[in-house]
């Protein structure tokens, strides 16, 4: 049995309007079998924060394309994606990409 | 005698003196014609950029300053002087960028632009002035640069930015970068793939709202654009600045941080935002830096396989327009929308009606018709019960006034014309279970509309 997590979740760059313009959110993930990963965080997000149009944030098992992920401060991509295994007291932060000027 | 010598002398003085000013003026209005700037439709071969082999007296004097950094000093001025920049876009980030490029002695620079100045571009487009309007954004900035430093050569370009024109424009820069703020997705990949096959960093950044980002793609072996973003995002994700609002002095802070990079890079230091994404959050004023993935392998454009060798089609590619300009969705059919001269008509005859404006409250501060309801679109999605409720009781008051069992006809009004089509799918949903059957049609063109076709003292934002 894995412990419960207590992450910090950050939306930047116009995601936050998906959350109700809340940039910072602070949660704590549920004690269950399996250790958390990227992947279960984005459903769970999406069952508990994300109310509206889902397909604005997800696409697939997957952010959609535009938004960047970022786990303490480093782009995914070094982190492992999806798979990567969340620590306690980790920050997380999904920025959508702008377009404007 | 000696008298009439020395009045012929000063005759003689004061004539000479008249033939210098008439020459000085002369050489002046010379010079200022054959350097009038030529704004250019197309792209075409420029001469390449003399190299400067030492500071004149008036070069020491004006980059004094700068001079005096060990950072930059006499080496990376003749360096900067050497350098030809293309900025893409002369708007909220490129005015401040072109300023300083210029201001601090770049070669020459690219002021590319496929737009005209406009009133509601002045507050962070701020190389334009009120006189501008109308005219070509290229030229206009080219003008307000040359009045900063008329040693910097400007190349004004007004065109839209192509496969077919980009590759050639960009090897005209060659000393140098391209340095973009691109507002529409398709222009960042046409810009990146452009960079990435002549070999040219892009100093790029972007600015919405309150917020801001920048990067520098394909520089000292770091990721180009599509490392980071392989797949264009879907266009209904992409909001732009006539859309979502900007304060003008985030691009305007934006475009000062690119102007920066472009200068360290140009004088021969290194940029440290190569494989870096910098954010900057207006609201918090905070700036972050983030370490972003290395250059991708995988990479379509600069990866070990290449798949893009050549520019491609990317407006397919990104299933958007490459403008700025807004989109306009058809999603109703058309006899489900009525024009702005239909609702005139209706308002005329006074016929029963609900006109339900679905914008946000910031934009219905702004203007708004004296006799709507307004109830966000956002509110109808979450189906916000108050405002159910309130649609309810407009409803009501309207079946009282309205005699036999027709449906009581609501019209669906926004800014241009999308939202209200989407609006009037939500209600349709709602429509005889949430609340009373009601007959739905949208306004084409919406409050714009109303605006140009109908009362011009309404007011366009």
């Amino acid at each position: 049995m894995a412990a419960s997590v207590a992450i910090q979740l950050e939306f930047g760059g116009g995601a936050e309007l998906l959350f109700n313009g809340v940039k910072e959110h602070h949660v704590t993930l549920p004690s269950q079998t399996e250790p958390w990963d990227m992947k279960q965080l984005l459903v769970w997000i999406q069952r508990n924060l994300l109310k509206e149009r889902p397909e604005l944030f997800v696409q697939g098992d997957s952010v959609r394309p535009g938004i960047l992920v970022l786990i303490n401060d480093a782009d995914w991509e070094l982190m492992g994606e999806l798979d990567y295994q969340l620590q306690d007291q980790d920050n997380i932060v999904f920025i959508s990409t702008l377009h404007g000027g | 005698m000696a008298q009439e010598v020395v009045g012929l002398k000063a005759q003689l003085k004061e004539k000479e003196n008249d033939i210098a000013a008439l020459k000085k003026k002369l050489a002046q209005l010379e010079k200022s014609h054959t350097s009038a700037l030529e704004l250019r439709e197309r792209v075409t071969p420029l001469t390449p950029l003399k190299a400067k082999a030492a500071l004149c007296n008036e070069d020491i004097m004006r980059y004094s300053r700068q001079l005096l950094l060990p950072e930059l000093g006499v080496k990376g001025q003749l360096n900067l002087s050497k350098t030809s920049v293309l900025v893409v876009g002369c708007g909220g980030l490129g005015c401040p960028l072109a300023q300083y490029l210029a201001a601090a002695g770049i070669g020459r620079l690219g002021l590319l632009d496929y737009d005209e100045v406009e009133l509601s571009n002045l507050h962070r487009q701020v190389l334009h002035g009120e006189e501008n309007q109308g005219q070509a954004k290229a030229l206009s900035a080219a003008n307000a640069v040359r009045r900063l430093n008329s040693t910097v050569e400007c190349v004004p370009y007004h065109l839209q930015l192509s496969p077919e024109n980009a590759l050639q424009l960009i090897q005209q820069y060659p000393a140098s970068q391209s340095s973009a703020y691109i507002y529409n997705v398709p222009t960042r990949y046409l810009v990146n793939d452009a960079c990435v096959l002549s070999g040219k960093p892009l100093v790029s950044a972007s600015a919405l709202r309150m917020d801001g980002q920048l990067t520098v793609y394909n520089y000292c072996g770091g990721p180009c654009y599509r490392c980071l973003y392989p797949v264009p995002p879907p266009p209904e994700t992409v909001t732009n600045c006539s859309d979502g609002g900007v304060l003008g002095v985030v691009p305007g802070i934006m475009g000062c941080f690119q102007a920066l990079e472009v200068l360290k890079i140009a004088s021969g230091q290194r940029s440290s935002c190569s494989q870096q994404l910098v954010m900057f959050d207006a609201q918090d004023a905070r700036f972050r830096s983030i370490k972003l993935r290395p250059k991708q392998a995988s990479c379509a454009v600069c990866g070990e396989n290449p798949i893009v060798t050549r520019l491609v089609d990317y407006e397919t590619f990104c299933g958007s327009a490459a403008t700025d300009k807004c989109r306009r969705l058809n999603l109703l059919p058309r006899d489900q929308r009525i024009t702005v001269q239909d609702y005139k008509s209706i308002m005329d005859k006074a016929e029963p009606h609900l006109l339900l404006d679905v914008r946000p409250l910031v934009e219905v501060d702004i203007c708004h018709l004296p006799i709507s309801l307004n109830i966000p679109l956002s509110s109808l999605e979450e189906r916000k019960s108050e405002h159910i409720q309130l649609l309810q009781e407009r409803i009501s008051q309207l079946k009282q006034q309205m005699a036999g069992d027709r449906h009581p006809p609501v019209y669906v009004i926004c800014k241009m014309g999308n939202d209200s089509q989407t609006a009037v799918q939500v209600l349709e949903k709602l429509s005889g279970s949430e609340v009373d059957s009601i007959s739905l049609k949208d306004i084409c063109g919406g409050l714009m509309a109303w605006s140009r076709k109908i009362d011009p003292t309404f007011p366009q934002y």
